[in-house]
């Protein structure tokens, strides 16, 4: 395969070369592509492939194995809602509820701009339910906060 | 005027950031100089935004602190509606040992010399003045175990590092925190960085190595860039490099960052995905030790092991073995999570009993409701029915009892849980993070949940079914994450049988 986009190669390039020297460069490289596209893009992968001397499923393999790595662009708002039990013992699941509804879509669903993904722990166990909002980490969520959240999204 | 306010994630979670702005402001409407440091958590995370001010007396605790509470901090202080009194004096600090955790919500995280003041680099200092068969004998005398969850003996591990023989050998330590219910390592990494980054280059003097990884998850990006600021600050100080503190001893580290895949945290998955592949498990022999990273002799170690190390080489390893019982000797870094009252980080000998730590010290749950089950030891973990509360917080009693300690994290559960539900979950989360290169891991977790499915629709038959596919995961899994995903269903089958049973009640 090759790419249509030379901009997207130079770029991927650059990236490459950054990683030059590293010991497993390979998640490093993806982190940082994914960093520049906002998401791992499909052109960028025959030519990570090829600077790491792996074939094309290999580096797909690794990209698919991965939670983090999206093949698309991302929502404009990302809403992650921890799944995990010590925020179930807080009512997780009914908050999950309450956003789903809200959305009117399911996990990986996207909606008004919103992507709703679910996360297993944040490291916010003793102050669950826990989310994080575009980044931004929230404790102690409840209907209230998540209708507060999306109400400045949607 | 010096104020702490923390840094720490879950102060942040709960406002950290927006109460030191306040403060920050108000200090500036008044025309008051006051330092603001960013500390880490003391771990009273009930208490967070846990602010502290300097007094003659010592630092004075207000918490939970809103922005609101801000300008009363400028004005008398004991009369504060928010005041706790002096943190050192609360009684959740007085009960503790803090030893891995002495200076975490006490120090400037990024501060060298402040963690010199507070006898950071002993340790190592000691270490430059030992062969690394002395620093060997020193951690194993300890009885340091794993602290990540296996509990294996820390200085047998090293002594297998240390007598291969490599042209290169590595320390990866292993960050990827992903069991609910577990925070201590992010709390570490952030609120004291350079105890383990201390840690890790008395591993590399013990066993020659010269090179470190620390690799911890995308789900903390606050560790990650505390991390990585304070291994430059050791760099520059000389702390890190070509010669670690002028010795002529080479050690270095650097971060890496997961990608979201849950089995990164069994080690040998771990040491696939640094290398940049899949995170599959690896079968075992060849051990880490021998074959690791880039198949070179490797020391993987939890964060807690590592940064355990400092103190056991400063204060030497009897005075930290006389802390525990039995086989488990020194101190736990206990979390309380989940539905508790006073919820956080408690650091303590081992010995406790589960009733104590959940009772006692986590005050029972938040809603006031009665304790129903208490998950011990993350996602893996089997639930304790109230029933064996009498259990003594020890890695072999809790192995004793049908459980584990793991990386002792605590879900406390409240009786409006359904333990029918908690089995499914552990199943359904299996089945998602499964790496998939085991039979009973990748299908059994996915039967598993049909199985269980069928029960909750009153199928009694299909209870001896998930018994005995619990029992070919927990014989036939590669690694933890198929081979523990019984000790919660089958812990839950077996203390809680109502929960299971009622269904078919129903249609009897």
């Amino acid at each position: 395969m090759t790419s249509h986009d030379p901009q997207l190669v130079h770029r991927v390039r650059e990236i490459l070369n950054d990683h030059k020297g590293m010991e497993g460069p390979l998640l490093p490289i993806l982190h940082a592509v994914q960093h520049a596209f906002g998401f791992v893009p499909q052109e960028a992968i025959p030519v990570i492939a090829a600077e790491l001397q792996m074939t094309r499923a290999e580096v797909h393999g690794v990209v698919s194995f991965y939670h983090d790595y999206r093949d698309h662009p991302p929502a404009a708002h990302t809403v992650r809602l921890c799944r995990a039990e010590a925020c179930q013992a807080l009512g997780a699941e009914r908050v999950a509820a309450h956003a789903k509804a809200k959305l009117g879509v399911d996990w990986h669903g996207q909606a008004h701009g919103v992507a709703l993904e679910p996360v297993f722990c944040l490291g916010l166990c003793a102050c669950g339910p826990a989310a994080q909002v575009d980044g931004k980490l929230v404790a102690r969520l409840d209907e209230d906060k998540v209708d507060a959240i999306l109400g400045g999204m949607i | 005027m010096r104020v702490y306010v923390p840094l720490d994630a879950a102060a942040k979670a709960l406002g950290a950031d927006e109460v030191a702005a306040a403060i920050q402001a108000e200090a500036a409407r008044r025309g008051v100089e006051i330092t603001l440091v960013r500390n880490g958590s003391r771990g009273m995370v009930w208490l967070e935004p846990l602010v502290e001010v300097a007094t003659d007396l010592g630092r004075m605790a207000f918490g939970p602190m809103t922005t609101a509470d801000v300008a009363a901090l400028f004005e008398d202080l004991k009369a504060h509606p928010k005041a706790l009194g002096l943190t050192e004096e609360l009684p959740w600090m007085l009960r503790q040992t803090r030893l891995t955790f002495a200076r975490c919500g006490v120090i400037d995280p990024l501060s060298l010399d402040e963690y010199e003041l507070h006898h950071g680099l002993k340790g190592l200092k000691r270490a430059l003045s030992l062969s690394d068969a002395d620093i060997v004998a020193e951690v194993r005398e300890s009885g340091l175990r794993g602290r990540g969850g296996a509990g294996f003996p820390t200085g047998i591990k090293w002594e297998t590092v240390r007598t291969a023989k490599a042209d290169q050998k590595y320390i990866v330590c292993n960050a990827d925190e992903g069991d609910s219910a577990t925070f201590a390592d992010r709390m570490l990494m952030e609120g004291d960085p350079f105890t383990l980054i201390e840690g890790m280059a008395i591993a590399g003097l013990a066993v020659g190595a010269t090179k470190g990884y620390i690799y911890t998850r995308s789900e903390y990006p606050d560790a990650v860039s505390q991390m990585t600021r304070a291994i430059q600050i050791a760099r520059a100080a000389g702390v890190l490099g070509p010669s670690v503190l002028g010795s002529g001893r080479a050690f270095d580290m650097e971060v890496r960052v997961g990608a979201g895949a849950y089995v990164c945290g069994e080690e040998t998955s771990l040491l696939n995905s640094l290398e940049g592949k899949r995170g599959t498990v690896r079968a075992k022999p060849p051990l880490p030790a021998l074959q690791g990273f880039l198949g070179k002799p490797t020391v993987v170690n939890n964060v807690i092991s590592l940064a355990s190390v400092p103190v056991i080489l400063d204060r030497g390893a009897a005075f930290y073995k006389n802390f525990g019982m039995g086989r488990s000797q020194g101190t736990m870094a206990l979390q309380l999570a989940g539905n508790v009252k006073f919820g956080g980080l408690f650091e303590t000998a081992f010995g406790l009993t589960l009733g104590e730590i959940v009772d006692d010290i986590g005050g029972g749950t938040a809603t006031g409701r009665p304790v129903k089950a208490v998950q011990v030891g993350g996602p893996l973990g089997a639930w304790f029915p109230r029933a064996l509360f009498d259990t003594p917080f020890t890695y072999e009693d809790f192995a004793t009892r049908g459980g584990l300690i793991g990386h002792a994290g605590l879900t406390v559960a409240d009786d409006s849980v359904d333990m029918l539900k908690m089995a499914r979950f552990a199943l359904e989360f299996c089945a998602i993070e499964s790496c998939g290169k085991c039979t009973p891991c990748r299908l059994g977790a996915v039967r598993g949940v049909e199985t269980v499915d069928r029960i909750a629709r009153g199928d009694a038959a299909a209870i001896p079914l998930l018994t005995d596919l619990c029992d070919t995961m927990k014989a036939g899994s590669l690694c933890a994450l198929g081979g523990f995903t019984p000790y919660p269903v089958m812990s839950a089958l077996t203390h809680f049988p109502d929960d299971f049973a009622v269904m078919r009640e129903a249609a009897e």
